[in-house]
């Protein structure tokens, strides 16, 4: 079933002193990282770190001012922006901004845009419908009308529908309920083992270190730190810092 | 009820499914490109003059002057957003506005340049038909059936496509698209294309009732805007819904005074509405 997925095991991701901002904001001085395929990597950090502004660099909704994007070898800031759901590079942005006034399937189907993901609709429909049973039973409900979390789901299930080999997750815990976000994380683990490579940015760092092979640590614009999320987890500075530690 | 009343009723509703096109254009393509064609009246002008001249100049049966009128007010609407609003797309509104309120004027000019100032007519009429104690215009009625039958196969293009589900999708969210694999531009060019072939099928509905000349647009523009802004900009089933009241009143009106009267009533009854609900009759 994961065949229907992805297609390939995919490329490495490549960011290399990665500049970039808003105007005469600077949001990323100089950030390098590194994602290789079947990996899952977080990037962690308090608000306006940049967080939000690297994935943003890397699907190209933002162009990096210095630094070199690769992927597989390829120039990303080369590629359209809409070119990357057909690379395999899906982006589950910041507050899911799913299309609200449509329903749960219309959504999926909006992230089937692509000609190659027409033709596997149905196929992939039915697996995020069995990832997400729930998503199933509001397949005609307006997305819109739906709890955070399941929203969370559509969003996840209408960036899997174009069949990406990795998967960018710009905070998908943000505003849900302690619960939720157990549920939310665990559908990571799922998709994470159905081989899919995930970079994943949170401010809850205590959950993602749990999912993630690997973090970076981002703060205002800079790597702080990198390492396995056993190290992280263990290193007492992070700790004070963000798992409220002793 | 008095059969001249009931008359007024059916042919308020035969005229809201004419006004109702241009709406539903005028609707699609502001939701989509974000930019008034301020020129959309003249874009039906245009397309008059086509199922005109094909069909009494160069001897084209009607219904193949109608098939190819379409097509060329979509070219139209085509170049409209290449040449005028694609440049403009980052400029401010008013910019666009004045933008293409010079394509009104530019089009209106070309068209006096070319055909003069005179009226046209297509010469065509059917016979009327008698409902009950009704007597319909055959021409008016045929029309009616064609502008449902062409809002029905926008609305399923809109639901069932996947260009449709986009065009839906962008109205709401653009800068999200591209991370669905969707080139923006693109649907602008696609909505603008539709937008001008719905100004098409209106061309063809009203050169068989008006006859055509360079300032027809006059005649329907306006009240066209006044709909749109009615139901709501932007709000496609707002201004198919304002489109129908609309023909009512000026129908209705029609019937207790005169025709000219009967504008000043829409119109006031439209400075009321944006007094009461200034975003439309249908804003949630």
């Amino acid at each position: 079933m994961s065949a229907a997925l992805h297609q390939e095991a995919g490329s490495t991701l490549e960011l290399s002193g990665i500049q970039a901002g808003y105007g005469d904001f600077q949001a990323l001085f100089g950030v390098s990282l590194r994602v290789e395929p079947g990996e899952a990597v977080g990037v962690v950090g308090p608000n306006g770190a940049g967080k939000t502004t690297l994935l943003r660099a890397i699907s190209g909704l933002i162009r990096p001012r210095a630094g070199t994007l690769r992927y597989g070898g390829q120039d990303l800031t080369a590629v359209p922006p809409h070119m990357l759901p057909g690379m395999g590079i899906a982006h589950v942005p910041e507050n899911r901004r799913l299309f609200p006034h449509l329903t749960v399937e219309e959504n999926l189907k909006v992230g089937a845009f692509t000609k190659a993901a027409r033709a596997r609709f149905e196929q992939r429909r039915e697996h995020v419908f069995e990832l997400f049973p729930r998503m199933k039973q509001r397949r005609h409900q307006l997305a819109g009308t739906m709890s955070g979390g399941e929203q969370q789901m559509c969003a996840i299930g209408r960036a899997l529908m174009s069949g990406p080999r990795i998967l960018l997750l710009d905070e998908p815990s943000a505003g849900l309920a302690p619960l939720v976000v157990q549920q939310v994380f665990e559908l990571v683990r799922r998709i994470r083992q159905e081989g899919l490579t995930v970079l994943i940015v949170e401010q809850n760092v205590a959950q993602v270190l749990r999912v993630v092979d690997r973090a970076y640590v981002l703060e205002t614009g800079r790597v702080a730190a990198e390492g396995r999320s056993a190290e992280l987890a263990a290193d007492p500075a992070i700790r004070r810092s963000y798992l409220g530690g002793h | 009820m008095d059969p001249f009343f009931l008359e007024a009723l059916v042919n308020g509703i035969l005229l809201g499914g004419v006004f109702a096109l241009p709406a539903l254009g005028l609707n699609l393509v502001f939701g989509v490109v974000d930019v008034v064609w301020l020129c959309y009246a003249e874009l039906v002008m245009v397309g008059m003059y086509a199922v005109w001249f094909l069909h009494t100049q160069a001897g084209w049966p009607l219904w193949l002057a109608f098939a190819a009128c379409l097509p060329v007010v979509a070219l139209l609407g085509l170049l409209l957003h290449l040449l005028v609003v694609r440049p403009l797309l980052n400029s401010p509104p008013i910019n666009q506005v004045l933008a293409t309120g010079g394509v009104l004027f530019v089009l209106q000019g070309a068209a006096t340049l070319v055909f003069s100032t005179e009226f046209r007519s297509l010469g065509v009429d059917m016979p009327p038909m008698e409902v009950g104690e009704v007597f319909v215009s055959g021409t008016k009625l045929a029309a009616f059936v064609a502008a449902l039958t062409g809002a029905g196969i926008l609305w399923a293009f809109l639901k069932f496509t996947y260009v449709g589900t986009a065009i839906r999708a962008i109205a709401r969210d653009r800068e999200v698209m591209p991370l669905m694999g969707v080139d923006p531009q693109r649907i602008y060019l696609i909505a603008s294309a539709v937008g001008g072939a719905l100004a098409g099928l209106a061309a063809c509905l009203l050169v068989v009732q008006l006859d055509v000349h360079p300032f027809v647009g006059l005649s329907f523009g306006p009240i066209t805007f006044m709909i749109c802004v009615m139901g709501g900009l932007g709000n496609m089933l707002g201004g198919f819904l304002a489109a129908f009241l609309m023909g009512l009143i000026i129908s209705v009106g029609g019937f207790w005074g005169t025709t000219e009267f009967s504008y000043v009533v829409a119109f006031a009854f439209f400075i009321l509405v944006m007094f009461l609900r200034p975003k439309g009759l249908f804003a949630r």
